[in-house]
């Protein structure tokens, strides 16, 4: 047991007074969780304070609110880790992000992001009649492809943490278009180039993402919405030629060329790169987002350093040993005739086993 | 007053399986939910969904398997309807989207399960219920008529003076305002009741509300002594570890390092039925051949590190995150836990209950398919296909009703007992406590091992805390998002549950699924092959009897 302070932002929508801190000690093995310390202050103290939760097993996607500034869920976040990483030893717990506060931890997330969801036109729209009697014959590794965003919990920690959301709030935001992927990357969904024009033309849409790395940080689930984005975009422009007027495509494209060059996102090197395709100036891009993209650099720098976020993790196999890998990889997923994208389900490809041992 | 043919409380798998087929079937449908639908409990199933679909396989073994698996209290004819429609059942899942697992020529591939005598497991990794629960939800959102309540929570059934169901009262959570909904049918689909017990599986929404609304208006419950212990919980936490890890290979060991399910099961070893695994685990553990923390070991490491990462994923997670263990390194240490309601709302194979107009699907029915023990992934396929007949019969049924009268004030009186609880000073205890000493009774006396003694205890206890239940304060007093007055109404569904619970364990005078009387240990299908019945009949609840439907198997001996 341990002892450890608590910071939770309340606000009483119906009392008229603007937010304000409540202060809470909670005694807790530091191996629980920043939710078990929630609830044993509701559950011996106060419990009037919202919050929703329920599986307290990162499964139900409730519980997602910013600990000591950071968006995660309380239910898979340790509160000894956490207290570690408090500034002045108390723990912050705050409600999400880029959405309004319904009241306490409580957000409003059919506002913002289900109003998103519903905008992606998330459900089939299959190519054929269904088969009688019978499933659609599909290839494995593609289910298991869109697997990794259907494991999507929508608890809406990246939409809190995404800075281009912050920006621009009409953007579609990262899990709403991991959700778009589910669909996209579906052999069974008859509608890929029309959901790719919508989104490569919206200026909300694909091409509003500055990669800045803080959904694939943040994600319990490692859905990595950003690297769904780039496939998004990879289709869009690599299968169907679809430009768009924002230059996403000449950034795009500086991306893959990085990647296959140096295994690695070198942020530094994309931007001029993108940029220097030269159509940026004019078209969707506001100063804002110029300002944001560069703004972003920290975080995504920050993201690579510790590790915790590694563009291997992000964008291809989260244990691909090195560079020579990384090429193999690429000129493997673009040689094949189905082209499938490497993702946390499909582990173990070709040499992988060993490279784990 | 919102108004619609057919008033679906719960969005979960059964929930919103019938609110689709409702629509289908023509009705104008209202679904409900105390939590937004994603976050419906079915999010939790990981295992997976079973069907006898490949060529190889028959409904009559999967029904075989399920009546054996039930130990013969579950009814015949239900069980014939499930296993006969699971193939349909799952095809219509996977063209509706579910990103099922696919094997090498990209058809439907399968994993093993506990209790089964083929492999007939279907997933999707180990995600499959948030799957179905998502792609389900997508179904949702695309029939724009369907209308949905998402953060309401609903307090109580109402009946029309003839005491066909006339609707509901709910409460908006946003703004706590009260509304009476009016509808020709109702169906509950509001899962099962886990949180009486400490620790659980089940989220903290699962708390049996559906059951005691039911109850409280006279319906009858079913077999509600067969609560399920799951053989692979975390000590502590409850949470679980899927099937599925069993599925896949892996092995159980008793601190000695013996594979001790070899005593018990000698055939089907670590894949016997749940209650013969967790009663296997239990009698290792008080014999002293436990680890010190109260467990034995599950020792996944015997599994292909491609393929745990591959199809579960998520108990990797949950061995990381919440036990600090790494599954693909190191065993885990495991033990019983609460899981699963068998028992529920009484109802037939159309998902009628005896009230008219009032049906129920899911966890919070007892149809009966399980009897006296589940068996994995048959749960699934329980809520779909009985939520689908459940919709589908509904709105056939209403047609030609006339739009029923709910009496206005049921309203007021359910105003009336919010009020009263806000507007409480604290005199006794908090909420959190009565429900702390119901989790520990519960698991202590009305768990794997039971006798008389113990649940009598369990009994007086339960009573006990029914009356302190009737004094709690709440802290908030507020009307957005009061969950706290939201958690005193759950605590009295909880206490409801819990003494129909006790008092059909105690009724039943043998052994048999996942009831164990110490001081009945054999199965007596001579007296007790039938269901046990509790209805409320005013003065408190009634005890009565109902056939067991066998239809082509007889009841014989269960060995694994
Ligand atoms: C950890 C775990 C793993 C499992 N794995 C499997 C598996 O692999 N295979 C399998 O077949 N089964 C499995 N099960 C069992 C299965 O998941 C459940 O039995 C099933 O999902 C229940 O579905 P349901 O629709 O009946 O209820 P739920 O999904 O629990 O939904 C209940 C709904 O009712 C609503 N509700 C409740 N009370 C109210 C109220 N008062 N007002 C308004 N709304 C209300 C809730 O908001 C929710 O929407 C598992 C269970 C657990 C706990
Ligand atoms: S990578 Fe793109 S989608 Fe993800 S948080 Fe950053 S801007 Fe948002
Ligand atoms: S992508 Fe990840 S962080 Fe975003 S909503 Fe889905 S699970 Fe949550
Ligand atoms: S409580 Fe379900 S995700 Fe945290």
């Amino acid at each position: 047991m341990a002892d450890f302070k608590l910071k939770i932002r309340r606000f009483d929508p119906e009392s008229g007074e603007p937010a304000y801190w409540g202060d809470f000690d909670v005694d807790l093995p530091p191996e629980r969780s920043v939710l078990d310390g929630i609830l044993q202050v509701k559950d011996r103290e106060d419990a009037s304070i919202g919050i929703r939760c329920s599986c307290r097993a990162a499964i139900c996607g409730s519980c997602g609110v910013r600990i000591n500034g950071k968006s995660a869920l309380a239910c898979n976040t340790r509160i000894g880790e956490a207290a570690e990483r408090a500034r002045d030893g108390a723990i912050t717990i705050e409600p999400m992000g880029n959405m309004p506060v319904v009241k306490d931890l409580i957000t409003d997330m059919e506002a913002v992001h289900w109003k998103k969801v519903r905008r992606v036109v998330p459900w089939l729209l299959p190519a054929e009649e269904p088969p009688e009697h019978s499933e659609y014959i599909v290839p494995a590794e593609a289910m298991l492809d869109v697997t990794q965003a259907m494991a999507c919990i929508h608890c809406g920690v990246c939409v809190s943490a995404c800075l281009s959301m912050e920006v621009d709030p009409h953007f579609i935001g990262p899990a709403a278009l991991a959700k778009a992927y589910r669909f996209v990357g579906d052999p069974r969904d008859g509608a890929e180039e029309e959901r790719l024009k919508d989104l490569a033309e919206d200026p909300h849409g694909i091409y509003d993402c500055t990669h800045c790395f803080a959904c694939v940080e943040v994600c319990p689930k490692d859905v990595a919405p950003m690297n769904q984005i780039m496939r998004l975009r990879r289709r869009a422009t690599g299968d169907h030629g679809i430009k768009d007027d924002n230059n996403g495509y000449g950034h795009e494209k500086a991306f893959v060329n990085l990647i296959e060059k140096y295994g690695t996102l070198h942020e530094a090197q994309l931007l001029p790169r993108s940029f220097g395709d030269g159509s940026l100036v004019k078209g969707q891009i506001e100063p804002g987002a110029v300002k944001q993209l560069i703004e972003s650099l920290p975080t995504a720098l920050r993201g690579l350093k510790s590790g915790k976020v590694t563009p291997k993790k992000a964008l291809l196999h989260p244990k691909l040993p090195d560079q020579d890998q990384v090429r193999r990889v690429f000129s493997e997923v673009e040689s094949k005739d189905d082209r499938v994208e490497l993702n946390l389900y499909i582990v173990g490809e070709s040499g992988g086993e060993e490279a784990e041992a | 007053m919102p108004q619609h043919d057919v008033l679906v409380i719960g969005a979960g798998l059964a929930g919103q399986r019938a609110a689709l087929a409702a629509a289908e079937g023509g009705a104008s449908v209202g679904i409900i939910s105390k939590v937004h639908p994603v976050r419906s409990h079915s999010n939790a199933a990981q295992g997976g969904i079973n069907a006898a679909l490949n060529p190889e396989d028959t409904w009559e073994s999967h029904a075989f398997d399920t009546i054996k698996g039930s130990d013969y209290l579950g009814d015949q004819d239900a069980i014939e309807i499930m296993c006969r429609e699971a193939p349909e059942e799952l095809l219509e899942l996977e063209h509706w989207g579910v990103t099922f697992h696919r094997n090498e020529e990209g058809r439907l591939g399968t994993r093993a399960f506990g209790g089964a005598s083929a492999a007939r497991t279907y997933y999707v990794a180990d995600i499959t219920g948030q799957a179905i629960l998502h792609v389900l939800y997508e179904q949702l959102m695309r029939h724009e008529e369907v209308y949905r309540y998402e953060e309401w929570f609903t307090t109580a059934l109402v009946q029309d003076e003839e005491g066909r169901i006339a609707g509901a009262v709910t409460r908006n959570m946003r703004d706590g305002s009260m509304e009476l909904f009016s509808a020709r049918a109702v169906i509950l689909a509001t899962g099962g009741n886990g949180q009486i017990y400490d620790p659980t599986t089940n989220a903290l929404i699962c708390t049996g509300d559906g059951i005691a609304m039911a109850y409280r208006i006279g319906a009858p419950l079913m077999d509600m002594e067969m609560i399920q212990y799951h053989p692979t919980t975390l000590a502590g936490l409850g949470l679980l570890i899927t099937e599925g890890a069993r599925g896949e290979g892996a092995h159980l060991y008793n601190a000695q390092g013996e594979r001790f399910m070899e005593k018990y099961a000698p055939n089907k070893m670590e894949l016997a039925s749940r209650d013969v695994v967790s009663r296997a685990e239990q009698t290792e553990i008080n014999e002293g051949r436990g680890f010190p923390d109260g467990t034995v070991a599950l020792d996944i490491t015997v599994v292909p590190r491609k393929r745990i990462h591959e199809a579960l994923r998520e108990i990797v997670n949950v061995g990381r995150d919440f036990a600090g263990v790494d599954i693909t390194q190191e065993p885990i240490h495991i033990k019983p836990g609460n899981h699963y309601t068998m028992g529920g709302v009484r109802t037939d194979v159309n998902g009628q209950t005896p009230i008219p107009g009032l049906y129920a699907a899911g966890e919070c029915a007892c149809v009966s398919v399980h009897g006296g023990n589940r068996l994995g992934a048959n749960s699934l396929l329980d809520t779909l296909v009985f939520g689908r007949r459940s919709g589908a019969h509904a709105a056939q049924a209403i047609k030609g009703l006339p739009v029923p009268e709910p009496a206005r004030a049921s309203v007021g009186a359910e105003q009336e007992v919010i009020d009263a609880i806000v507007s409480r000073d604290r005199t006794g205890r908090r909420v959190s406590e009565i429900k702390a000493e119901l989790g520990q009774v519960m698991d202590r006396y009305v768990a794997v091992f039971r006798d008389e003694q113990g649940l009598n205890t369990a009994l007086e206890t339960v009573r006990r805390l029914q009356e302190e239940a009737q004094t709690v304060a709440v802290d908030d007093k507020g009307s957005v998002f009061n969950q706290d007055v939201l958690g005193a109404l759950e605590l009295q569904f909880m206490l409801d549950n819990a003494e129909a619970i006790v008092i059909g364990a105690i009724e039943r005078k043998e052994s048999r699924g996942a009831q164990y009387r110490t001081d009945f240990p054999d199965r007596n299908d001579d007296e007790w092959l039938k269901h046990i019945n509790i209805s409320a009949n005013g003065e408190g609840p009634e005890v009565s009897y109902s056939e067991v439907t066998l239809t082509q198997w007889e009841p014989e001996e269960r060995k694994y």
